[in-house]
């Protein structure tokens, strides 16, 4: 039998990370501090991204893709694997749980979702989907000595592999009904197959499996729970990296796969995206832990980012990776705070714990404040740019009634959010918020990065603006 | 030749026995299998239906599939473990520690 070689160009970046993966599980055998790994998985990240622009192009007939839509979200991808490893370094040490694996376990996390964003099949979708799914079942349980975090990833495995059975369920009878699992072609024969009931129920398994993995609700039971009990660095990880998977894949399999049901499944989604960002908003006041708290803010998050599937087109799709770009910064920013309160004796991650924090740490609590205006979406921060371009796009696409509910629970977030402020400025300090943080380079680098781009995100918009349009098309 | 309908009754059938597992037992170890059953109602779907059609991308992704639960079952077994030596409990109504 004759294989032709496929073109390997599109694929080159995977192929040079996971190289660099393997060779960083080696080479951790032998390396003593492990400070150098975190060191070397950055060598390989830039490395990586320095080869995006030259594998534009499809491969393996038609079940790779790598366009401008994928490499953007190989982007965020990238610089969430980068922040995540700037913050763990010191974390991790003061959890006792400092093993190498950690840092190749987050590098195959994150090819898994390089995958997914390039997937133009649906069984390279299942396989990298699995992939980052597996390594991040793991990663949450990484303080093995620690129950909470054990507990997280049992949860978080049980619902995330029930949610995979369910996806393959509807991949099966889209299978069945178009008899091709290429994303490309899905639509056309979607529609000749002529069973639309049976259509609509394929949609709607792919959009529960879809919701578990970016945490829509009535999908989300399993978040607050996971996000609370994951090591931080993790929470941090996989409230970004996951979550931008699941829509660079939802982005292209609902925008070209189902292009034919666009109002079926665009009533779905909007029903879903209104009780996300209610419960996601509402659930979040009752909070008293802060991981908790950003637990549900990022439940609410997904909501908005939803609304720029929604909105769909060049715009909607747009503003939603732009919107993506923004979350990972604010949002990886909280979290750099919570593990900067972590000391070696204590965890100080609820509110009445950071109270008065800004009297002994006003440096500190100036740069939360910036990441919760951002995440409220106050400007001159990153976070409205964000906001305003997913509200702007959804008005253009005519559901400016849709923009005014959103604005209204952005206003409902804002209480939330606010309220950590005030904890940290206008109460009498506790006794914990006198303690002394666990600052450290790396950590400090994170921190100057997230707080630099919120704001310069915010005043300067332009730039990243144009750029999510230009690859998009 | 037994229709191809047969085959995809068997595989919702197996499916959603796999699903009920899911949802009313409370071991963890049993919740696991139902998700085994699950995914393999799925995979006789896929044989079915790539049969029928002359297709091979239905067994393509079985394989697949069969791989990634091998996967999934060494690394489920692995938090189990974990898990039942921080806590001596397989039961999920006694994994409560978080709540809210």
């Amino acid at each position: 039998m004759n294989m032709p070689m496929p073109n390997l160009q599109p694929l080159m970046p995977e192929i040079l990370f996971l190289c660099f993966a393997l060779i960083i599980m080696i080479l951790e055998l032998f390396l003593k501090s492990k400070e150098t790994v975190g060191l070397l998985v950055i060598v390989a990240v830039a490395a990586t991204a320095y080869l995006f622009p030259q594998s534009f192009g499809t491969t393996f007939s038609g079940m790779f893709i790598s366009d401008g839509y994928s490499s953007f979200f190989k982007f965020v991808f990238l610089l969430n694997l980068t922040l995540t490893i700037l913050i763990s370094i010191r974390y991790i040490q003061i959890e006792r749980a400092e093993f190498g694996e950690y840092y190749t376990i987050l590098m195959f996390s994150t090819l898994g979702m390089m995958i997914m964003a390039s997937a133009g099949d649906l069984i390279v979708l299942y396989l990298g989907l699995e992939l980052m799914a597996l390594s991040t079942y793991i990663l949450a349980a990484f303080i093995r000595h620690d129950a909470r975090s054990t507990e997280a990833s049992l949860k978080y495995f049980l619902l995330g592999a029930f949610s995979s059975a369910i996806l393959l369920y509807g991949i099966m009878l889209i299978y069945g009904l178009a008899g091709t699992t290429d994303i490309m072609k899905l639509s056309a024969l979607l529609l000749k197959s002529n069973m639309k009931l049976q259509t609509l129920f394929a949609i709607v398994m792919v959009t529960v499996a879809f919701g578990f993995k970016i945490a829509l609700v009535p999908f989300h039971m399993w978040a607050p729970d996971v996000y609370e009990g994951a090591p931080t660095s993790i929470t941090a990880f996989m409230s970004v990296g996951p979550k931008a998977a699941g829509f660079a894949v939802i982005g292209r399999v609902f925008l070209t796969g189902f292009e034919g049901f666009t109002p079926d499944w665009r009533l779905l989604l909007i029903v879903l995206s209104i009780a996300t960002m209610a419960i996601g908003n509402i659930l979040a006041i009752q909070q008293q832990n802060l991981k908790r708290m950003l637990a549900y803010s990022s439940v609410a998050h997904a909501g908005y980012a939803v609304l720029g599937v929604i909105a769909g087109g060049s715009e909607g799709l747009s503003s939603m990776m732009n919107y993506l770009l923004i979350y990972a910064f604010m949002n990886i920013g909280a979290f750099s705070i919570i593990i900067l309160l972590r000391n070696e004796q204590e965890r100080i991650e609820t509110l009445e714990q950071i109270r008065g924090l800004a009297k002994n740490h006003p440096f500190t609590s100036a740069l939360m404040l910036i990441f919760m205006f951002s995440l409220t979406g106050i400007p001159p921060t990153a976070g409205f740019i964000g906001k305003f371009f997913i509200f702007r796009s959804l008005v253009y696409a005519g559901y400016a009634w849709l923009a005014v509910v959103a604005v209204v629970f952005s206003v409902i977030s804002a209480f939330f959010y606010l309220r950590v402020v005030m904890y940290m400025y206008m109460y009498e300090p506790s006794e914990t918020a006198e303690q002394a943080l666990a600052p450290s380079a790396p950590l400090g680098l994170a921190l100057f990065i997230t707080a630099v781009m919120v704001i310069l995100i915010g005043l300067y918009p332009e730039p990243f603006i144009s750029f999510a349009r230009v690859v998009t098309g | 030749m037994v229709p191809l309908h047969w085959y995809l009754w068997l595989s919702a059938v197996v499916f959603s026995v796999g699903m009920f597992g899911f949802l009313t037992r409370r071991n963890v170890i049993i919740m696991f299998l139902s998700i085994e059953l699950m995914l393999n109602g799925v995979n006789i779907g896929l044989v079915a239906l790539s049969h029928y059609m002359q297709d091979l991308r239905g067994q393509v992704l079985t394989l697949f599939v069969i791989a990634v639960a091998a996967a999934e079952a060494a690394i489920g077994l692995a938090i189990v473990i974990a898990m039942f030596r921080n806590r001596q409990t397989v039961h999920v109504d006694e994994i409560k520690e978080m709540k809210g």
